[in-house]
């Protein structure tokens, strides 16, 4: 067991998994990912490359991914922008590739406090085209490291990019980690191109001219997509069973709202916690069967409301779904939270628990 | 694709179908033995075709033509086999 | 180099299979009559075939009329985004060294959009092969304006001509690169006449003998027609080379440093997978360390802290000692930094929480102890200290004490005591003394013996448990004074 930090246990992660190749570009607050790979990855007789740019890093992952090598990179929202032309082609050249997103608060340049507002830009693909991104949203150091440890084999197993969505905190925190068994084998990659005659056919390309040919290609995609829809959706429960409110949020935010929960049921509120481990495949399913159990939803980001669409979506109007969130490198506060969970007195509109009034700038739909 | 064409140093291959007219080996050659014939191709160009004689091997034209495969150059060092 | 027979090369496929299924013709390419990139390939591939690099090869296409090379090289083939292939081809290059990797690039590709990739591949010296096609035009898009497009050049996005003014003028890449320490080798050569396609030839053939040597960067810059995109006769394209485009684009080598790197060989690299946890400095740490504490009947035990002070304190540090310690002493723990510029000048502070509990929120909104090292940091964080809640304040930076009745203040000369050690810099470790003996969440004791797990210095563990014990001491005196 060790003390540390979120972007370091992404580099120990990744390396037991079996990765040898980093490629990067220094971004607060993921800079340490780069920092630690540069002294982890000559070690185990790796590659570290400082690239000239994220548009460079991301292309020289588009690169070792053809060459069959697991490879990653880390950046933060502004460099993610940048990175979108590649994912797009990775997509569609079929790329196994892990890419890690600290995210920091935008638009434009922001500052660098934590945020959940690369939701859209990775989850729904900020990139051209029809394709899809499996990301997985780590909520603790210790997943900072499985999930990367995981993103390399499910990368390999759908020959596609995969994203560990976390924010600043994730990042930037420490706390006790547990290490996975390092991969001794990797898969047999027999299309990825090499400097070996039975690799003379292979083609890594994303160019298909004629329109059927294009067609079949993305329901070709679409359809590996099902079978991670169908297989890879992963969420964690907190105190559902009979809850009457439902919280949803993923990574830092989760980590809040689960606070929320220990203090609310205290109370005698009925509230529990969903709390998505891959935001693509969402767990539609699970949402919805809520829906048929609770009175209503809230969802908490920190952002102006991203992911609450895709709750919307599977909640289809049963119940209400509300939305509070924070932004610009605040982060949603236990406090701020509960004073958002029903029943508020009916006369005065104070909550319960805290007899504050429910801010009502801070509820958005 | 045309019978191969002999001359007594070297001889010159085309054929015809890869052509593209564009009639860069006819300024290159410099024993100016390739001309580009009347006949359209099947993709509509005017194939280069050979005199028949004089052609010295150099592979010049090979080297000055864009397509991979429109021509060879055999340089023939036996006569007998010319 | 005398030879015999010129024909079609092995590396080249016979039927070009990859073109698309409903065009009849897979024996002939998709360029146009008298493009300057059939010659090339020809050129690439006849090197292939001689130096019998056929199943070592991997062939970068990129976005231009030359996005088709796969079409064509029966090679190992990647197709790259536009401009990206000097990125794409460093990490083939690095995953396969043993590989030769043919990085084909346009004008608009290698010297627009991919300017930046090229530049610092070839400023890293990867030893990679280049081949770039300048033929001043955007060829395959409809004939704009390219980087390499001459002055006065009409085209379909300079319709009354290049001008310096308004587009700068076209850019020579062999003499920009030449400034640059890493390539190996940089020439212009030109598909005119018998003897500079010759030249051409042999140009693209050091380049990627260059590579099979691996001896560094090559780049050959070919000037190449593009009858279509020029509007010209084929044969009248390739005149206007050497007639207008040479005046701008001088034929030549640029630099040539082959003879001063000796050829070496590329070798594969090994999958390096045993005594991974020693390499990446996570050996379980724990063993031998078993928890000292005994755990509590009925209270939780546990702390919600903040440190704050200015940066250069070891504010960062303290927090992480206590809850490494409290870690090792099986507690669950969370250590969250203020990071950024922040750190770099102005003040630091950390949130720590340390509890027999799984950790919630590791954000301490509201903290039951507050461990403030100078005066902003206690006005900025004492508000969020619960009532009742303790504290721990340096008071040789903040001599007139605490303004609020409801917590408990304790003031510890921590900075007066690190000075009287000789070390300012364990004021931090003062601090933790206190802090340990004044919360009793983990002995004195299991304080400094957790030192070596986060103070890097070994050299200065000695004088940090002192500064812990003087610390302990202080806070020992204090609670001694208030139980009498």
């Amino acid at each position: 067991m060790k003390l540390m930090k979120g972007n370091d246990a992404v580099v120990r992660g990744a390396i037991l998994a079996g990765c040898r190749a980093y490629y990067g570009y220094p971004i607060t607050p993921a800079s340490e990912i780069a920092e630690s790979s540069a002294i982890y990855f000559p070690r185990v007789g790796g590659t570290f490359l400082q690239a000239e740019s994220e548009i460079g890093a991301i292309n020289m992952c588009y690169g070792a991914a053809s060459a069959g090598q697991r490879v990653m990179t880390a950046s933060s929202g502004p460099g993610i922008s940048l990175m979108q032309e590649a994912l797009s082609y990775a997509a569609g050249a079929e790329l196994p590739f892990v890419l890690v997103d600290i995210m920091r608060a935008g638009p434009g340049l922001g500052n660098i406090a934590p945020e959940q507002a690369d939701y859209f830009q990775v989850v729904k693909g900020g990139g051209h085209g029809s394709y899809r991104m499996l990301t997985l949203a780590p909520a603790s150091v210790q997943e900072m490291c499985d999930l990367t440890f995981e993103a390399f084999d499910l990368a390999d197993r759908y020959r596609n990019p995969v994203v560990v969505l976390a924010d600043a905190f994730i990042g930037q925190m420490m706390e006790q980690v547990e290490f996975p068994e390092a991969r001794h084998e990797l898969p047999e990659k027999p299309w990825a191109v090499g400097p070996e005659a039975e690799r003379r056919d292979n083609l890594i390309s994303s160019i298909y001219l004629e329109p059927d040919d294009l067609e079949a290609h993305i329901r070709k995609l679409y359809a590996k997509y099902a079978v991670m829809e169908r297989e890879e959706v992963r969420y964690e429960s907190y105190l559902l069973d009979d809850a009457e409110q439902v919280l949803v949020g993923y990574g830092i935010v989760a980590r809040v709202l689960k606070t929320v929960v220990d203090d609310a049921r205290r109370k005698g509120i009925k509230v529990g916690l969903l709390r998505p481990i891959t935001l693509w495949p969402f767990p539609t399913q699970a949402v919805a069967a809520l829906a048929k159990q609770a009175r209503e939803f809230l969802v908490v980001e920190a952002s102006m409301g991203q992911m609450v669409e895709d709750v919307r979506l599977a909640v289809s109007g049963r119940v209400p779904v509300r939305f509070h969130g924070r932004v610009g490198g605040n982060v949603p506060t236990v406090r701020e939270v509960l004073n958002l969970l029903l029943p508020h007195d009916a006369g005065t509109g104070a909550n319960p628990i805290t007899g504050s009034k429910a801010p009502e700038e801070a509820i958005h739909g | 694709m045309s019978e191969p064409t002999r001359g007594p140093k070297g001889r010159v291959e085309i054929k015809s179908e890869e052509c593209k007219g564009c009639g860069t080996c006819v300024e290159l050659c410099p024993q100016d033995v390739l001309l580009l014939g009347n006949d359209l191709n099947r993709m509509g160009y005017r194939a280069v075709t050979y005199k028949g004689d004089g052609c010295t091997g150099c592979g010049i034209c090979f080297y000055a033509c864009p397509e991979p495969g429109a021509l060879s150059v055999y340089k023939i060092k036996d006569k007998a086999l010319a | 180099m005398a030879r015999d027979t010129f024909t079609k090369a092995e590396c080249l496929y016979d039927r070009y299979v990859r073109k698309t299924k409903v065009e009849p013709d897979q024996v002939s390419t998709h360029y146009c009559p008298g493009c300057g990139h059939g010659n090339v390939h020809k050129f690439v591939a006849e090197t292939i075939d001689e130096m019998g690099l056929q199943d070592r090869t991997i062939f970068i296409s990129p976005v231009g009329c030359s996005v088709f090379g796969y079409y064509y090289f029966h090679l190992s083939n990647v197709q790259a985004a536009h401009g990206r292939a000097p990125a794409v081809a460093t990490a083939l290059k690095r995953a396969h060294p043993n590989s030769i990797v043919i990085s084909y690039q346009g004008d608009g590709d290698l010297a627009g959009i991919g300017g930046n990739e090229m530049l610092h591949a070839a400023n890293r010296g990867e030893p990679v092969t280049m081949i770039f096609i300048n033929n001043a035009i955007y060829g395959m898009t409809g004939g704009q304006m390219a980087p390499t497009t001459l002055l006065g050049m009409k085209t379909a996005t300079t319709p009354a001509g290049r001008t310096a003014r308004n587009e700068g003028g076209p850019i020579r890449v062999v003499e920009l690169l030449s400034k640059l320490d890493g390539p190996v080798y940089l020439e212009r050569v030109a598909l005119t006449d018998a003897k500079q396609i010759y030249r051409a030839r042999a140009a693209v053939r050091k380049a990627i003998q260059n590579q099979v040597e691996n001896r560094g960067f090559s780049l050959v810059e070919i000037l190449a027609p593009c009858p279509t995109g020029w509007k010209m006769d084929p044969v009248d394209a390739r005149h206007w080379i050497e007639e207008t485009m040479m005046q701008v684009f001088p034929l030549g080598v640029t630099c040539d440093r082959t003879k001063e790197i000796a050829p070496s060989e590329a070798k594969p690299v090994p999958f390096v997978h045993t005594d991974l946890r020693a390499l990446l400095d996570i050996e379980d740490e724990s063993e031998g360390f078993a928890p000292n504490r005994t755990h509590s009947e009925g209270v939780e035990r546990g702390v919600r802290l903040k440190v704050a002070g200015f940066g250069g304190q070891g504010i960062l540090l303290l927090g992480q000692g206590l809850a490494e310690c409290g870690m090792g002493d099986g507690y669950e723990v969370s250590w969250l930094p203020s990071y950024g510029p922040e750190m770099r000048g102005g003040t630091a502070h950390c949130h720590v929480r340390i509890s027999e509990r799984p950790i919630g929120s590791p954000l301490v909104a509201e903290s039951d102890v507050l461990i403030a090292m100078n005066r902003p940091s206690l006005e900025r964080f004492l508000p969020d200290l619960v009532p009742g809640g303790t504290v721990l304040y340096d008071s040789s930076l903040i001599p007139d004490g605490v303004a609020r009745s409801d917590v408990r203040a304790v003031a510890i000369p921590a900075t007066q005591i690190a000075n009287e050690l000789g070390s300012p810099r364990t004021a931090n470790m003062v601090m933790a003394g206190a802090f340990a003996r004044a919360t009793e969440l983990f002995t004195v004791d299991h304080l400094k013996a957790s030192l070596p797990r986060f103070v890097k210095a070994k050299a200065t563990l000695a004088v940090n448990e002192t500064a812990i014990d003087r610390g302990a001491a202080h806070m020992e005196k204090l609670l001694e004074t208030v139980m009498t």
